[in-house]
């Protein structure tokens, strides 16, 4: 290797659309954890300005009008985060972010609304199905991870011959389970197919969706940090990708 | 102008949660011999007059693209031309 490898901070690009409203706890994690700058990216833009990675946040972008997601995919910056997608970049799609990755077609699926028509708003079980991802690679496969949850619209459906091709390819990286770590029907808050809370897509598993959230998992104070390795993984995986290129 | 009104349902396969709950409350209000009650939205809209078949085909166009997730719904849509009226 002749160049030298950029010591310049990693910088994260999050998405801002209308009713965003975990923008800026997905940009305080980053930056609280030390792991570098974040760049906030209005819908209007047309530029990603160069950032590393991109997180899709939560919320309800425009008022969740006709399907959560359906209209914000449409956003001018959707294009640069497809096609920055399609090329490797990192993507965490969070809660709001992964219905509208959904409705982009960035991730395979649909986000319906949940099994039992109320708002779930707390603390989930989730255990690490895949830990060989650029999101979960700083947790052990099979541990159970204190997450929350807050949606109406999170129950994850998708036809048989996808669902085939999640577990063939280990894409589901989280599923809701109990205590115990054993996927029940009293664990799973949204009744989400075979209690399915994250996957990953793209063209090395470098689109990730879930709809627990991570950002909101930072502190023990807090009711739980185990957010932090998810931040931390992406932070690594980013880190590793610069020293290869 | 013509007017269009398109059916989305929820694709049978798809348990409907929202339809299930209103169902129960049909029966609990002793309307108790309802069955498979569904709920999905009509979107009704003008566009300029035109042949039925080019209507469609633009509606198709905006089904498919935006108003119909292919993953979870269906759509049908009803479109009334002003040579009809």
């Amino acid at each position: 290797m002749t160049d030298a490898v950029s010591d310049a901070p990693l910088r994260v690009g999050v998405v801002v659309f209308p009713g965003s409203n975990c923008d800026t706890d997905a940009g305080n994690a980053w930056k609280e954890q030390g792991l570098g700058e974040v760049v906030y990216l209005w819908h209007t833009e047309t530029d990603l300005h160069g950032v590393d990675a991109v997180i899709l946040p939560g919320g309800f972008s425009y008022g969740d009008a006709l399907r959560a997601g359906a209209i914000a995919r449409f956003a001018p910056i959707m294009n640069e985060v497809a096609q920055f997608a399609a090329g490797g970049g990192l993507v965490a799609a969070i809660c709001n972010g992964f219905q509208v990755a959904c409705e982009a077609g960035l991730l395979p699926g649909a986000l319906v609304r949940n099994e039992n028509m109320r708002f779930v708003c707390r603390h989930v079980n989730l255990r690490v199905e895949n830990s060989d991802t650029p999101f979960t690679r700083l947790y052990k496969p099979g541990e159970v991870l204190s997450i929350p949850v807050a949606h109406g619209e999170g129950r994850y459906v998708c036809d048989n011959t996808t669902y085939e091709k999640l577990v063939e390819a280990k894409q589901i990286v989280f599923r809701y389970v109990n205590k115990n770590g054993e996927t029940t029907d009293e664990a799973n808050p949204n009744g989400s197919r075979d209690s399915i809370a994250g996957i990953v897509g793209g063209p090395a598993n470098n689109i990730l969706g879930m709809m627990p959230h991570p950002e909101r998992a930072m502190k023990n104070q807090l009711g739980s940090a185990d957010g932090q390795r998810f931040f931390h993984g992406i932070f690594t995986a980013l880190t590793e990708r610069r020293l290869t290129e | 102008m013509a007017k269009v009104t398109i059916h989305i349902t929820l694709k049978p396969t798809l348990l409907d949660a929202q339809g299930r709950t209103v169902q129960s409350a049909l029966h609990s209000l002793g309307f108790d011999t309802v069955q498979n009650l569904r709920i999905g939205k009509i979107i009704e809209l003008e566009l300029p007059n035109d042949t039925p078949e080019a209507i469609r085909t633009q509606v198709i166009g905006m089904c498919d693209k935006l108003l119909a997730n292919p993953v979870t719904e269906s759509y049908h849509m009803e479109i009334q031309t002003e040579e009809n009226e």
